[in-house]
């Protein structure tokens, strides 16, 4: 008892002289779950590491890690899966007036997030100035740049350039900003770029961190858009607001013009880096013309990308191969073949004399035009028709692609089967032969081509790459050399420079094979249009720059798609296009006769295509939620909502 | 545990007594009706193209009750009894908005007690007056008259015409299978328009087809039609 209590005694002054001078020290520990603003922003390492979370959360509209579904749409391809979004895509009769738009609470936390990590990067003692300064330079380029995507969705916005703190004493009408000026936001995109295009490295090997080239890039970009709201934007009175949340002043196109011609010239000089287009060596073959157009997004060193979203093994990878490359070439069985270019787009490509010609079906007399290999009929065209697209008889990862509809009998009948590869025998005959494609197609069945063409364009020949547990690590392209000459050709052609704009459009088509330069006078509005949709399809750039021309509602018209129509007005900006189209090869049989062996093809819309896409004028502006304006009552609703 | 066995058939009959009555509302059964119509005529229009928009007072900012007007320029929306307001967005439907001073869309007030029928007035640019469509060789013959209804400042161009044939009831430029357009430049006569169509061949063949003529007005996404015509083969 005496020891126990000596012992508690000595126990007590233990705790009295030491615990009592340790106490402030003792509930002040270190947590050793998380680091505070002070340490990150001492070290350049996590400093990145957060930066590089402000990155992997940028928007785009087309993206590789948003899936294949952000590919397909505008008629432009055909969904070949049997889900609600496959059918939804080709079976409704236009777009709710919420599509496209933002998630408005995850957008304003990023924005926030970007303005927290700028507030705290310029209060930074620990970092060195170079650091600091690009750091602080790349945040402002993500700022803009993402509220580049939001307006293009939405129009003006509530421009948010500090972190917004609620003080708690229940008003919050300091919180609610309303709604910028749709120029205000465009004008802020520009003057950032102005602003931090000199503290980001000017090196065209900069390509996943924002560097000079991008923030230019995206300057001209921004500008010409903005050009060509206030221009063609005076077409459409009715898609405008009063307060110019929506719209922009037809007098202020000029001097956009003039901004996105300089900023687009600042890149083309080389003072931000030596970026060029990429090129296959001269002489190059028209497959080989091709297979430079399809590398371009493979290769990750290419001198042509400006700012890419980029993907690594054992890092972030995605399923856009594992999803769309051939069935009868696929990785992973049973997954394939979703995204399919349609016959609207592929009419597009030119012939290599620069004249719009519809692929040859049928002759003058409309009689079937036969031909002795599958990939004939696509002769002599634009080499991005086969850098984009896989054709049938389109090669990848070594093998060929099995795409034909069935036999064309000698009375014109058809003999094919629901199943794709699947065995009957010909007529006269009884032994088993194949009678439709491996990869289709045939109506309805999934995963095969519906439209007669797979996608090129991203999809990835390394080895393993459409395995869902591996995935591809493709990079997706943001802003690149081509756009930025096609960016330069429209500002300069609106300005009435056409011998400028000849020269920039003329590089980008040379690459492609299309080697007679087009003359100045043959410049037109309806020539810029067709360049960048061949040159950018499934970029992302189609619904922005038919919105920016106010060219949607008439192209996306919902009337629908006829054969003669797909055939007549090749090159025209207002051609309307609301239904995706396939051609399907059919393989002769007809023994005895000369045709007997050959190829013939027919335009056919995919059975399951029902709808039609309608382009309403409240579609320009994708419509804000009833919780955002209930909770901010000074934003006001967009245009015929 | 036999004792509680017989308990669950009892609590099971008192849930199904008792919680219906407490827990439910009934649903809403009062039919708010009613067609836009200008001088008593209705406006008729494309399908679900037109949205309207119903606001109920004392139910916070929670948004709207939407719908759109049918073919024939008709609206049915069932609601709860209540002090309502119907408003269709600025911009939208064939017709001029009503627009209140301070520029948001003009308010029609509706207090719902029981099934009502309210009709919207509107003031559309054009009308279709004495629309004919009958069939011969083949061909669908359409004749109407276009008048001007909005002559001030406001007033606005015809587009087009086009006259639309279809095997179902609905007509409009997504609906039909034919249709021939005029380009607004080319009508010398407004008071004596024709059109024409070819009839393609109907699979499976049926005795009558459906029609309708309507204008396209420049600068206004939706048309306004002729009533609907039975055209016999």
């Amino acid at each position: 008892m005496k020891k126990i209590f000596s012992l508690t005694v000595i126990a007590t002054l233990t705790l009295g002289l030491w615990g009592c001078k340790k106490d402030s020290d003792f509930l002040n520990v270190q947590p050793t779950t998380f680091l505070t603003n002070d340490q990150v922003f001492s070290d350049p390492n996590l400093a990145l590491s957060v930066l590089a979370d402000l990155y992997n959360r940028q928007l785009d509209f087309t993206s590789l890690d948003n899936g294949w579904t952000s590919f397909t749409d505008f008629s432009e391809s055909f969904p070949s899966e049997n889900s609600d979004f496959g059918r939804s895509v080709v079976q409704r009769t236009g777009w709710g007036y919420s599509t496209w738009g933002i998630d408005w609470t995850g957008s304003y936390t990023y924005i926030r997030e970007i303005n927290l990590f700028l507030q705290r990067d310029s209060a930074s003692t620990g970092l060195s100035a170079d650091d600091k300064n690009r750091f602080y330079a790349e945040a402002r380029f993500l700022r803009a740049n993402f509220y580049f995507e939001i307006v293009k969705r939405m129009g003006g916005v509530p421009l948010a350039l500090e972190p917004l703190l609620y003080d708690y004493k229940g008003d919050p009408s300091s919180l609610q900003i309303p709604r910028s000026k749709e120029s205000d936001i465009y004008d802020f995109v520009i003057s950032e770029a102005e602003a931090i295009k000199n503290s980001l490295p000017a090196d065209a090997g900069e390509k996943s961190r924002a560097s000079k080239g991008a923030a230019l890039a995206m300057e001209a970009r921004a500008a010409l858009y903005a050009a060509s709201i206030a221009k063609y934007g005076a077409t459409t009175p009715a898609v405008s607001l009063p307060g110019g949340e929506v719209g922009i002043d037809a007098g202020k196109a000029s001097n956009y013009y003039t901004i996105a011609l300089r900023a687009a010239q600042e890149i083309i000089s080389g003072s931000a880096g030596a970026y060029k287009l990429y090129t296959a060596p001269a002489g190059a073959s028209a497959s080989a013309l091709s297979d430079n157009f399809a590398n371009l997004f493979l290769d990750k060193g290419s001198a042509e990308t400006i700012f890419f979203e980029d993907f690594k093994i054992g890092g972030k990878t995605h399923g856009f191969t594992t999803n769309d490359q051939p069935y009868s070439l696929s990785d992973e069985g049973g997954d394939a073949g979703r995204l399919d270019p349609s016959l609207n787009l592929v009419e597009a490509f030119e012939k290599l004399d620069n004249t719009y010609a519809p692929i040859e079906t049928t002759d003058g007399s409309g009689k079937q035009v036969f031909y002795n290999g599958i990939q004939d009929i696509f002769a002599g065209r634009d080499a991005r028709l086969a850098g984009t697209v896989l054709l049938p008889g389109g090669t990848f990862k070594g093998g060929t692609v099995d795409i034909w509809a069935g036999y064309q009998l000698a009375d014109g009948s058809i003999l094919t089967s629901d199943e794709s590869g699947h065995l009957k025998p010909l007529p006269g005959t009884s032994t088993d032969v194949q009678v439709v494609g491996e990869d289709g197609p045939v109506n309805g069945l999934e995963l095969r081509t519906q439209s007669g063409f797979y996608i090129r364009k991203y999809l990835d020949p390394t080895v393993g790459s459409g395995r869902r547990g591996q995935g591809s690590t493709v990079a997706f392209i943001r802003y690149r050399y081509a756009e930025v000459l096609l960016n330069a050709a429209e500002a300069a052609f609106e300005l009435g420079d056409k011998t400028t704009a000849a020269t920039y459009i003329n590089q980008v088509r040379a690459r492609a094979g299309l080697t007679t330069a087009l003359t100045a006078d043959q410049i037109t509005f309806d020539r810029i249009v067709h360049e960048r949709r061949v040159e950018l399809c499934f970029e992302g750039h189609i619904l922005y720059d038919m919105k920016r021309w106010r060219l949607a509602h008439k192209v996306w018209d919902g009337v629908p798609v006829t054969v003669s129509d797909l055939k007549s007005n090749i090159g025209a900006a207002t051609k309307h296009s609301t239904q995706p189209w396939g051609l399907w090869p059919y393989k002769v049989y007809n023994p005895g006769n000369a045709t007997n062996g050959k190829w013939v093809f027919k335009e056919t819309l995919p059975a399951l295509v029902t709808g039609t896409n309608r382009f309403l004028f409240g579609n320009y502006y994708s419509q804000i939620g009833n919780d955002v304006i209930a909770a901010n009552p000074k934003i006001i609703k967009q245009p015929n909502q | 545990m036999k004792k509680l066995f017989q308990y669950i058939p009892l609590l099971i009959l008192s849930a199904s007594v008792f919680s219906c009555k407490k827990d439910n509302y009934s649903p809403p059964g009062s039919y708010l009706t009613g067609h836009l119509v200008y001088n008593g005529d209705t406006i008729q229009l494309e399908r679900n193209q037109v949205p309207f928009q119903i606001y109920q007072y004392g139910f916070g900012k929670t948004g709207s009750i939407d719908g759109t007007f049918a073919q024939d320029g008709s609206y049915s929306e069932v609601l709860f009894d209540g002090t309502y307001k119907v408003i269709i967005p600025i911009g939208q439907g064939p017709f001029l908005s009503n627009v209140t001073s301070s520029g948001t869309p003009d308010t029609v007030e509706v207090s719902l007690k029981g099934s009502q029928t309210v009709d919207i007035k509107v003031t559309p640019y054009y009308m279709i007056r004495n629309a004919q469509i009958s069939a011969s060789g083949g061909n669908a013959n359409a004749t109407f008259k276009v008048e001007k209804i909005v002559t001030d400042a406001n007033a606005k161009d015809i587009e087009r015409v086009s006259l639309y044939i279809n095997k179902t009831q609905f007509a409009s430029g997504g609906d039909n299978i034919a249709k021939t357009d005029m380009a607004g430049g080319d009508i010398t006569d407004p008071n004596n328009i024709s059109l024409s169509v070819a009839i393609p061949t109907l699979t499976p063949s049926q005795s009558y087809i459906y029609g309708r003529v309507g204008v396209k007005i420049a600068n206004v996404e939706d048309m306004i039609f002729s009533p609907l015509i039975k055209i016999s083969l």
